[in-house]
């Protein structure tokens, strides 16, 4: 008995060390073998197959019309955060906020019937929607605020869509390093009863930092799909043709996913 | 003695006097040694890509909402050169781990988790993001597959349940001295002793399934379909919490699941989790 267990109880501290050992050098390697794959375009290619997962599922789970949340007065924080740009740089946005932008138009036009151009003061005269929800930011954070606007499906019977439109565009006034801020939603979401074109924030005209005049809401995704600035609609068959091909500002400079339902 | 009966005594010499107890069995059915690697692989990515995703906001709340507008219930982050983790009101210094470290360049970041806990390692919340829901799906359906087929092959009946006798106040505590002595099996006929089941049971069924959950909970969209996954943690900020703080404690689980395994057997445990092979 003795024979057989000095050898094992040596080759198990033997082990014990080179287990210990192979874990320190496992951690290193661990973080070239992940920073290696990440810059694989074909891994990449593969990871980005959950963004189509999880678009299934949710539209599965949530169908056309799952409504996100609403919350009572009594929710509301006392700050809405202002993220990405707090206030353009275009000379023209800045001259048109000196004046409430009293001359800021909204177009909507592409595939559509009536290509129009809406003044403001036409915008904030349509039927109101008001709703209490929850803005989650792709970075983590939430706040909660009264949105009060247009309902977008609305706005989009005015000009009246044609069958081949299938994605919108929303043009921003916003350039950010990479350039001009865009968005794009799929007719899923563009006619979901909750997203509308807001103007108003928590009772008040929608804060410069907010997006002022015009902002997307589009409540069962993240925070930078709500495009702000908002100067024109465009609907289109394939959001792919336009600017930099991934649907969105965020999504051409910083790889984020088209779909942001999570 | 007389010469007839001598070999016989041999012989009886020779061979075992009774059978021996089986030693310890520490084979695992394929389904089990599969999930157990797939699953390992899964949590190093996720947690450590949730990590880098927790960089963009270092901040955690309670509640529906929560944001820079009001202090989080925990907060890393640096003031100046001082990197520090705060807790509530208690502030600990953490410059050089959390908060303010330098990169494999030796360049001073004022980022949560340092460079060698993230993936990737440079700051990237949108490649963490795809991390994340990629291995998100392989731990979540992995878990699934593993729960149907554990009950199926009777794993979950026969090793995992606790037998009735095993909630007995004296049984446990007795597990527990002898874990203090580090003894790990007496003879009962069980594969494993209460205290493994238990953290097994822990485990498998409340701490990998709240993950997924409070994950879920964190999605507008999920949200929109069902309500329940957010409100039954008191809200998004909640549930994000929540997950924050049971990603730890798999930490946890892991350095002891290790270290029992490194100070019993290691080798043995190790082939029985993966080749499988009984000894």
């Amino acid at each position: 008995m003795t024979e057989i267990a000095q050898p094992l109880e040596s080759s198990l501290r033997l082990t014990r060390r080179a287990l210990v050992g192979s874990l320190a050098l496992g951690a290193g390697g661990l973080l070239t073998g992940c920073d290696a794959l990440n810059a694989n375009q074909r891994f990449r290619d593969t990871l980005r197959l959950a963004e189509t997962g999880n678009m299934a599922v949710h539209r599965l789970m949530g169908g056309r019309s799952g409504l996100a949340r609403e919350y009572s007065p009594r929710d509301i924080g006392h700050a809405f955060p202002a993220n990405g740009t707090r206030m353009p740089d275009d000379p023209v946005y800045q001259r048109e906020a000196a004046t409430a932008f009293a001359d800021w138009t909204l177009a909507i036009d592409g595939l559509v019937e009536r290509p129009t151009r809406f003044a403001l003061g036409q915008i904030r005269a349509m039927p109101r929607q008001t709703q209490i929800t929850r803005h989650d930011c792709v970075e983590g954070w939430s706040a909660i605020g009264k949105w009060t606007g247009v309902n977008l499906s609305y706005l989009l019977d005015q000009v009246g869509l044609r069958d081949s439109a299938r994605y919108l565009v929303f043009h921003c006034a916003d350039t950010l390093r990479a350039g001009p801020y865009y968005e794009s939603i799929d007719m899923v979401d563009a006619r979901h009863p909750q997203s509308m074109i807001a103007w108003a924030l928590n009772d008040a005209l929608l804060p410069v930092g907010n997006g002022a005049p015009l902002r997307l809401r589009v409540e069962r995704q993240l925070g930078y799909k709500h495009a702000k600035y908002v100067r024109r609609i465009e609907a289109v068959a394939d959001y792919r043709l336009a600017y930099g091909g991934g649907g969105g500002y965020w999504e051409d400079a910083a790889g984020y996913e088209w779909y942001a339902g999570i | 003695m007389n010469t007839a009966a001598a070999p016989l005594e041999i012989q009886q010499d020779l061979a075992p006097p009774e059978p021996v107890p089986a030693e310890q069995d520490h084979y695992h059915a394929r389904s089990t040694r599969v999930w157990h690697w797939v699953n390992l692989v899964a949590l190093i990515a996720l947690f450590m890509s949730g990590l880098m995703i927790f960089n963009a906001h270092p901040s955690l709340y309670w509640g529906e909402a929560g944001n820079r507008t009001e202090p989080g219930w925990l907060m890393i982050g640096a003031r100046g050169e001082t990197g520090f983790v705060r807790v509530g009101s208690v502030q600990i210094t953490s410059t050089g781990v959390l908060g303010r470290w330098e990169d494999a360049d030796g360049i001073s970041r004022n980022r949560a988790f340092p460079y060698w806990a993230t993936i990737p390692s440079d700051y990237n919340l949108a490649d963490a993001r795809h991390w994340h829901f990629f291995f998100a799906w392989i731990f979540a359906f992995g878990l699934l597959a593993f729960m149907v087929v554990s009950l199926f092959n009777g794993h979950l009946m026969r090793e995992i349940a606790m037998r009735s006798h095993e909630w007995r106040p004296s049984t446990l505590w007795q597990t527990i001295v002898d874990h203090a002595r580090l003894r790990f099996h007496t003879e009962t006929g069980e594969s494993y002793n209460p205290l493994q089941k238990l953290s097994y049971i822990a485990i498998i069924f409340v701490a990998l399934p709240l993950m997924i959950v409070t994950g879920l909970a964190m999605s507008p969209a999920v949200d929109a379909a069902l309500h329940f996954p957010s409100i039954m943690f008191g809200g998004r900020q909640s549930a994000r919490s929540i997950h924050f703080i049971i990603a730890f404690a798999l930490v946890a689980f892991l350095v002891v699941h290790v270290a029992l395994v490194l100070i019993h057997k290691p080798l043995t445990l190790l082939r029985g989790m993966t080749i499988g092979a009984r000894r």
